[in-house]
């Protein structure tokens, strides 16, 4: 497509033109979000850099120059080779189901000796990109073609079947929530969804009886009574509300959050870290830091609304959504509004795969700024 | 590009859409949160709290027991003891080494600390060795910088510095069991102790002082943070008791190993100075916990250690119990001093025979009551208990304290038993046979007293008629002394008991007495009366042999020996009883009880110099 490529004054840009041209108050965003997660970290160290916030200083860091090198990668670079990402992500978890690592009841690592790989994690991203390349090339009237459909349905239920069976319910739930979002932001029909959410209604029986294990039973059980079994598996759903409501409206300070500090609280550095900001600095805390997102996800929003490309819109939208999809489980979850599923506060608990996996994303998200006017064709070929 | 267009009008919509559904459920979660934070923010606050402090107990220091003159019989002494917190040593084996180059470990005790280290939680202390001598303490002490995770502290243990001597009045502490659990939270305490037997059982409450309390904070494991407030606890408070525990220790040494219990009283005041029971136990033993072995040892042991045979022990009082009959008998003005009788050695009653212990020698031939006291002749009470009838003579028993529990700060104290007609019937269904009286009259049948109940007989008898009751424990210092009332009148006439008494005399010092050996030595006079208290019915046969003799017969058939007594007869103060279970003859514990008797008074200061010689010849170094 020649024309296309008249069209566009960016399409050679230089690096320099490129970096002068990242959205560099989204980037500090997320610094700020990420800053809120030392400190809590640091708190969670019971006031000492070891051993979550030096570590997850360096992560933030090296995963900051990904994210700046992803984002200064020409668009349909990723355009091309999403496929390719994407395949690599299911070999991944393929590996991982025949040669993972055991940890915490759960079988969810690869070990690339240099370190321990989550590729479920990286699997929400590539996902999003062959889904985004799929439907890009997809024409408005296509998608309402059933048979189209069935090619990205199968993308997303392979590795989400794959994850379930790790088992990581979490980001199972998350994977197919991102991709359900991409199908109806690439505009599926209306009567699709309900009848796909009629379909996941009849199919919770039988996903209950035969799909979930009993400790994912349990959690559900547990979400629905937690008192009936407080020193149990409700002490974490209990433990977590007790901490938060105690922490009122200004918190009890920095470092002097008693349910964290005396390890009430499970998992302070890494489901439960929002509840430690809650205790330590009261619902003042927790709206400042539900600002950051929110900010976070208009910037996301209006570089996907600003693309010219469908690829980018739905990457951006795409990574954005996936984004906002973590921390509302997170936040209902340790809140009490949902079962406790293991996912982590993006940006802030402690773990170094999401968080990559999050700054590639937002490097993407970046890229299709940078990249916004790029036009591409429908087909894959459009820039020879 | 059209199409395009299209693509991007729906996107836009649908983004739109799904932004302000993310934007209602961020309305969601940020109303949960303004639920969870400012309107239920108090209760998670009390829930946190709760959460966070725990309350401590202080046990209280236990209050000490004190005899008469101030000597501690049982105390607190500080248990040294060094502990081990596994987390705060790297290498447990070697520490242990070190240790044991300092403090006695055996190795089995080395693996015991290993193995309740891996077993416990890392911050949690392992005791590795207790009652340390100060020297083995003072050495741990010095070198704990070497001694990764050792660290050492003084608790305290119960203390019994007498041993077996007071055991039986005293009592022991040991580990609270399930039964004695009261929802007082002290008792909870791991290593607490209490009272089990004796004054520290009685005085329990008294003794144990009132808990203080320690606000710390702890994790979710347990582990103290720091302490948040401290209330100190009220210490026991101590108790006097009336013993005099160098009489008490002279006494057991003198009854050795025989099977015995001997009571020392004040006559006035009831005060017991010295109560023994022999053989004896070591109270510390139940402290520390006993082994199976050694608790089977005691409780078969055929001399009965752990039973206070001077308030549980329950015998016939045999011719002891004769002055009540006197009594009795002048009481209901039946018979008086000048009562006659003809002994000729037995008394028939229908077609049965009942003897005289001078039996064999022909009888006593005629005797007036204070005689037949001195000499002891059993028909002169057979005559004398069927003219009064056994319900007047049980009357007068029960006046003088037999057949109830005597009011004494002491556990496990029996009533005996004191027969009546009513009773017999109540329990066996028979009426009451009139040779029962007989030989009630000469205290055998059915008649149980205790030695102590023979000591408040011998005083009532003593101190002209008043009915002391018998103390163990003089005062609980720092409470207000109950006022001790002076004792009621039995009501009894005073020519009836001078008579009772001047026979009692006669008993030790006349020319016909039971227990002429046993006269002391000096000026003082003392009085008693023998008693022979029969353990198994004599058969016609042996009695034809002219009866027992003591070494034929095995020890389980013997008779008891008892003897009560008071002094100075004249002017009395201490009145004493003493049972040596099959002991032979009432003679011999009365040689016993002489023995006793100058030692008493030896520890009297007033007396001291009229006892003369005896008293010179057993020096103070002899005394306890």
């Amino acid at each position: 497509m020649a024309l296309g490529r008249e069209f566009d004054p960016r399409e050679r840009l230089s690096l320099g033109q490129k970096l002068a041209d990242v959205n560099w108050l989204l980037v500090l965003l997320l610094c700020l979000v990420a800053g809120v997660g030392f400190a809590m970290l640091y708190s969670a160290g019971n006031g000492s850099y070891s051993p979550w916030a030096s570590r997850q200083m360096l992560r933030f860091g090296l995963g900051l120059v990904l994210l700046l090198g992803v984002a200064v990668v020409d668009i349909r670079f990723w355009y091309r080779h999403a496929y390719v990402l994407y395949a690599v992500a299911l070999l991944l978890l393929v590996a991982v189901e025949v040669a993972g690592v055991v940890g915490m009841g759960a079988r969810r690592w690869v070990d690339l000796g240099l370190f321990q790989l989550q590729p479920s994690e990286l699997m929400k991203v590539a996902l999003i990109l062959a889904l985004a390349r799929y439907f890009h090339g997809l024409a408005h009237e296509d998608i309402g073609r059933l048979p189209l459909l069935l090619v990205p349905a199968a993308m997303t239920l392979v590795p989400v079947a794959l994850v379930v069976r790790q088992p990581d319910l979490g980001t199972a739930l998350l994977i197919s929530m991102s991709a359900l979002g991409l199908f109806f932001l690439a505009g599926v029909r209306w009567w699709k969804f309900a009848l796909g959410l009629a379909g996941v209604v009849g199919a919770v029986p039988l996903a209950w009886q035969y799909l979930l294990h009993e400790y994912q039973r349990q959690r559900v059980l547990i979400f629905l009574n937690p008192e009936n079994d407080p020193l149990g598996a409700g002490y974490h759903a209990i433990q977590s509300k007790i901490a938060l409501g105690s922490g009122g409206l200004f918190g009890k300070g920095f470092l002097q959050g008693t349910q964290s500090h005396l390890n009430f609280l499970p998992e302070r550095q890494t489901d439960f870290i929002f509840t430690m900001l809650a205790e330590e600095f009261g619902l003042v805390g927790c709206l400042v830091l539900l600002g950051l997102y929110l900010a976070i996800l208009a910037y996301g929003l209006a570089i996907a609304l600003r693309a010219r490309s469908q690829f980018a819109r739905l990457l951006a939208a795409g990574v954005t959504l996936t984004f906002f999809l973590y921390l509302f489980i997170n936040i209902a979850m340790v809140t009490g509004l949902l079962p406790v599923v293991g996912v982590p506060l993006p940006l802030v608990s402690y773990g170094g795969t999401a968080m990559l996996t999050l700054l590639i994303g937002f490097g993407l998200v970046i890229s299709c700024y940078v990249h916004r006017d790029v036009a591409m064709g429908l087909r894959p070929d459009f820039d020879g | 590009m059209d199409r395009d267009a299209d693509r991007r009008r729906s996107f836009t919509r649908r983004a739109a859409l799904l932004g302000a559904g993310q934007l209602s459920l961020f309305g969601a979660l940020i109303g949960r949160m303004y639920y969870l934070q400012v309107e239920e923010a108090d209760q998670y606050q009390i829930l946190a709290e709760e959460n966070r402090i725990n309350l401590r107990l202080l046990a209280p220091p236990r209050g000490r027991i004190l005899d008469r003159f101030g000597a501690e019989v049982a105390h607190n002494r500080r248990n040294f003891r060094v502990l081990l917190t596994p987390e705060q040593t790297d290498d447990p084996n070697q520490t242990m080494a070190r240790l044991a180059a300092i403090v006695n470990l055996p190795d089995e005790e080395i693996v015991r600390v290993l193995r309740e280290m891996r077993r416990q939680r890392p911050f949690i202390s392992v005791t590795v060795a207790e009652n340390l001598t100060w020297e083995e303490f003072a050495g741990v002490n010095v070198r704990l910088p070497e001694l990764a995770g050792v660290h050492t502290d003084v608790g305290q243990v119960r203390h019994y510095p007498f041993g077996d001597r007071l055991s039986h009045i005293v009592g022991y502490v040991a580990a609270v069991s399930e039964q004695e659990l009261t929802g007082e939270p002290l008792l909870e305490l791991p290593n607490f102790r209490i009272g089990k037997v004796g004054v520290e059982k009685v005085l329990e409450t008294k003794l144990r002082g009132r808990a203080g309390s320690s606000r710390v904070e702890v994790n979710a494991y347990g582990r103290i943070i720091r302490e948040l407030r401290r209330q100190e606890g009220e210490p026991g408070h101590d108790a006097v008791l009336t013993v005099d525990s160098e009489l008490q220790g002279w006494l057991m040494g003198r009854l050795g190993e025989e099977s015995a219990a001997a009571v020392v009283l004040d006559v006035h005041t009831g005060e017991v100075l010295a109560m023994t029971s022999t053989p004896s136990y070591d109270p510390g033993a139940f402290n520390r916990g006993l082994s199976a072995k050694a608790w089977r040892a005691l409780t078969e042991h055929p001399r009965k250690p752990l039973v206070n045979k001077a308030t549980a022990g329950q015998y016939p009082p045999g011719s002891v119990f004769k002055m009540l009959v006197a009594l009795a008998a002048m009481d209901a003005g039946i018979a008086g001093p000048g009562h006659r009788v003809f002994c000729n050695g037995k008394m028939r009653l229908g077609n049965h025979t009942f003897h005289c212990w001078r039996d064999k020698y022909g009888g006593h031939g005629w005797l007036e009551m204070q005689d037949a006291i001195e000499q002891s002749c059993d028909v002169y009470f057979y005559d004398l208990a069927k003219r009064v009838g056994v319900d007047r003579i049980s009357d007068m028993a029960q006046r003088f304290g037999l057949g109830q529990v005597p009011p004494v700060e002491l556990t496990g104290a029996r009533a005996g038993l004191v027969p009546t007609r009513a009773w017999k019937l109540a329990i066996t269904g028979k009426p009451w046979q009139q040779g029962e009286t007989l030989i009630t009259g000469i205290g055998q049948g059915y008649i149980l007293t205790t030695p102590l109940q023979l000591a408040v007989m011998t005083a009532r008898l003593a101190n002209g008629g008043f009915a002391v009751e018998p103390r163990i424990v003089r005062s609980v210092l720092g409470e207000a002394a109950a006022p001790v009332a002076s004792p009621p009148s039995l009501g009894l006439s005073a020519a009836a008991l001078k008579l009772v008494r001047d026979g009692m005399d006669g008993v030790v010092n006349g020319k016909r007495g039971t227990a002429r050996k046993a006269a002391l030595d000096g000026e003082i006079r003392m009085a008693g009366k023998t008693g022979t208290a029969q353990v198994r019915r004599i058969t016609k046969a042996e009695r034809a042999k002219g009866g027992k003799l003591a070494e034929d017969t095995p020890w389980e058939e013997r008779d008891h020996a008892l003897f009560v007594a008071y002094a100075p007869a004249d002017a009395p103060r201490y009145a004493a009883a003493l049972v040596i279970e099959h002991g032979g003859s009432g003679a011999s514990a009365a040689l016993v009880s002489k023995e006793i008797m100058t030692e008493v008074l030896r520890r009297d200061p007033q007396r001291r110099a009229a006892l003369g010689r005896l008293a010179g010849r057993l020096g103070p170094g002899q005394a306890g």
